[in-house]
């Protein structure tokens, strides 16, 4: 059997910036990571690697060239190998041809059983790369998967977390599975694993490796474009109280709530 | 030459039937498309896909609807995506609508980025804001992203539908016209439509009871100042007596107080309630993302300079364990009058 995972390289989330040229993120030094929430997915692959016999585990990322890091996180988890597909080209993709560039990086490493995605990336926080890319590859997505409760020869077990409930559902295998952070507990690295990371060689992909369509990639390819970006203020002008008497602060408070039609 | 622009014409909007009732975020839908469907001066339609849906479409038209597409099927008992996506792609390419909205749900989240990628358009995710610009007529998608630290401004000009998901409980819900009159069309697809690769085998209903904390009016969050998991008892107290539900930081997730589906934050929830009550929570920068939408932000905390307190509208600098208590007593007495 073999596994993909999808991971990318984000931003630390306190700081960031904008090209305002083309309205999407400078991710050339910056402080950066592997997205938070992909770790789950790494760490699942790598929990069915050590379960089954018999799988292979590789790491796929679209990014810059440092984004290699990020693949070598998940080698350093237990992630047998990894792939960059790094491009000029793919520059300035939104979700719909970052979704394409990688459904054709997928279909030339070959017949994945499961791909497993985070449930999204801390920075975009669309959500959207995975679905999108089950579409483009023409396979079956469980999202929100909160638990694998089995794993057949030709579908896949699993509960997705959803409002309201848990759903458990069955999926013909080969599928897209997007998993939330119940899921498990990723791993902290071990020397061994940190040590097969570093000597690990990450090959890059680029556009012709992998035959895209040159219409179909980068921002060129990108169906939506951003026009306008600003910086919101999140603070708000609140009153802070430190009551001595608390009843009486509690009663200020609910003399707001009222004003402000709540209760 | 035809533009692929070209034929493309009115608003639609995606229902969503979860669990056999019509959720209430299919009319908070219309009260976006509603606008949008004014500013161009065309019909604002919903799609409608599910199992016994005569009440529920009629419903629609009375929320402001002016034509409600119906796919009743057995097999649509609950939300298949390879099913929906075959239902959604064509109908999209029989009707040509030229803005399809659905709401930022589990369900939303998943059929629409499908749905934009085998249809080749583009999808714009959680959007707080839309709009119509007036010169182009074109959709303008309005998006916070790395924890709201950034609003963006999107639009797809080349490429139709253009399609959004919207953050839930960012509008308020139309009132119902019960003499409202509107066009339902029933929509038959051939059987092997409905065949899928993906089977439901239960589902497992939350026994709690509780709204989701993205759909709920009221949120009551507590985080690592509670000390113990028991301490939650309060706040489910409280968030009864609101008609709310409750919230928590990473850190009281983390620490087994309370089950994921409750974090708030940026590898949680994002909320957008009308009154967020932060209990013992510091407000590190990744649980702000989760809920500086909120309309109305109220934090208790015995560190005044928390965090928290930053991005509230009320805070109350004190022990948790004294305020809370006198809160529900007090609250108490507001809801029984």
């Amino acid at each position: 059997m073999k596994i993909a995972v999808l991971v990318k390289q984000v931003p630390a989330t306190d700081k960031v910036k904008i090209n305002k040229e083309t309205g999407t993120m400078i991710r050339e030094n910056l402080e950066s990571e592997l997205n938070p929430l992909d770790m789950y997915a790494v760490e699942e692959a790598v929990r069915l690697k050590e379960k089954y016999e018999n799988i292979e585990t590789v790491a796929i990322s679209m990014g810059p060239p440092f984004a290699k890091d990020v693949i070598k996180d998940a080698i350093s988890m237990g992630i047998d190998k990894g792939y960059l597909l790094s491009d000029r080209k793919f520059g300035g993709a939104d979700t719909w041809a970052t979704a394409y560039t990688l459904s054709k990086a997928i279909k030339k490493l070959g017949n994945f059983d499961i791909i497993f995605t985070g449930e999204r990336a801390t920075d975009g926080e669309t959500g959207q790369v995975g679905p999108s890319l089950a579409a483009q590859l023409n396979l079956p997505i469980i999202t929100y998967v909160s638990k694998l409760l089995e794993v057949k020869e030709r579908s896949i077990i699993a509960e997705r977390l959803i409002e309201g409930g848990k759903e458990l559902v069955e999926v013909q295998l080969p599928t897209v599975i997007s998993v939330v952070k119940e899921i498990n507990e990723p791993r902290i690295p071990n020397f061994a694993g940190k040590m097969r990371a570093k000597k690990a060689e990450i090959p890059i992909l680029t556009g012709n490796d992998i035959d895209v369509d040159p219409s179909k990639i980068g921002l060129l390819g990108s169906p939506t474009r951003v026009v306008n970006v600003y910086y919101p203020k999140m603070t708000r002008k609140g009153k802070i109280i430190k009551p001595k008497d608390i009843e009486k602060g509690v009663d200020e408070l609910i003399q707001f709530l009222k004003e402000k039609n709540i209760i | 030459m035809p533009k692929a622009t070209d034929g493309y014409n009115g608003v639609w909007t995606l229902s969503e039937k979860r669990e056999g009732v019509l959720n209430p975020v299919s009319f908070e839908l219309i009260s976006w498309g509603e606008v949008l469907a004014k500013k161009k001066g065309v019909p604002l339609s919903t799609v409608l896909i599910g199992k016994n849906l005569a009440e529920d479409a009629k419903e629609l038209i009375q929320r402001g609807v002016d034509t409600v597409y119906v796919i009743d099927n057995e097999r649509l008992s609950y939300f298949n995506p390879d099913i929906y996506l075959k239902i959604l792609s064509s109908l999209i390419e029989e009707e040509k609508p030229e803005i399809f909205i659905a709401s930022a749900t589990t369900m939303g989240r998943t059929i629409m980025p499908l749905l934009a990628s085998k249809i080749e358009t583009g999808l714009t995710a959680d959007c707080t804001g839309l709009d119509i610009e007036k010169e182009s007529g074109l959709l303008l998608q309005t998006r916070p992203a790395i924890g709201g630290n950034v609003m963006a401004t999107i639009k797809t000009p080349n490429h139709r539908p253009q399609m959004a998901t919207v953050r839930p409980k960012s509008k308020k819900i139309p009132k119902p016209d019960r003499g409202r009159k509107g066009e339902i069309i029933e929509k038959k697809y051939p059987e092997e439509l409905f065949t899928s690769r993906i089977k439901r085998i239960n589902f497992e209903k939350d026994e709690t009871g509780e709204v989701p904390i993205q759909e709920a009016d009221i949120v009551i969050s507590g985080g690592k100042g509670l000390k113990d998991g028991k301490n939650f008892d309060m706040l489910y107290h409280l968030a009864k007596l609101l008609n709310g539900a409750v919230g928590a930081s990473r850190a009281a997730v983390d620490m087994g107080w309370i089950p994921y589906a409750h974090q708030v934050g940026l590898s949680g929830k994002t909320v957008s309630p009308r009154l967020y009550v932060a209990v013992g929570i510091s407000g590190a920068i990744q649980h702000i993302a989760g809920m500086s939408s909120s309309e109305v932000v109220v934090s208790i905390n015995k560190d005044p300079d928390a965090n928290i307190f930053q991005v509230s509208d009320f805070g109350i600098v004190g022990d948790l364990f004294e305020v809370v208590p006198i809160m529900i007593k007090k609250i108490e007495k507001e809801v029984k009058r």
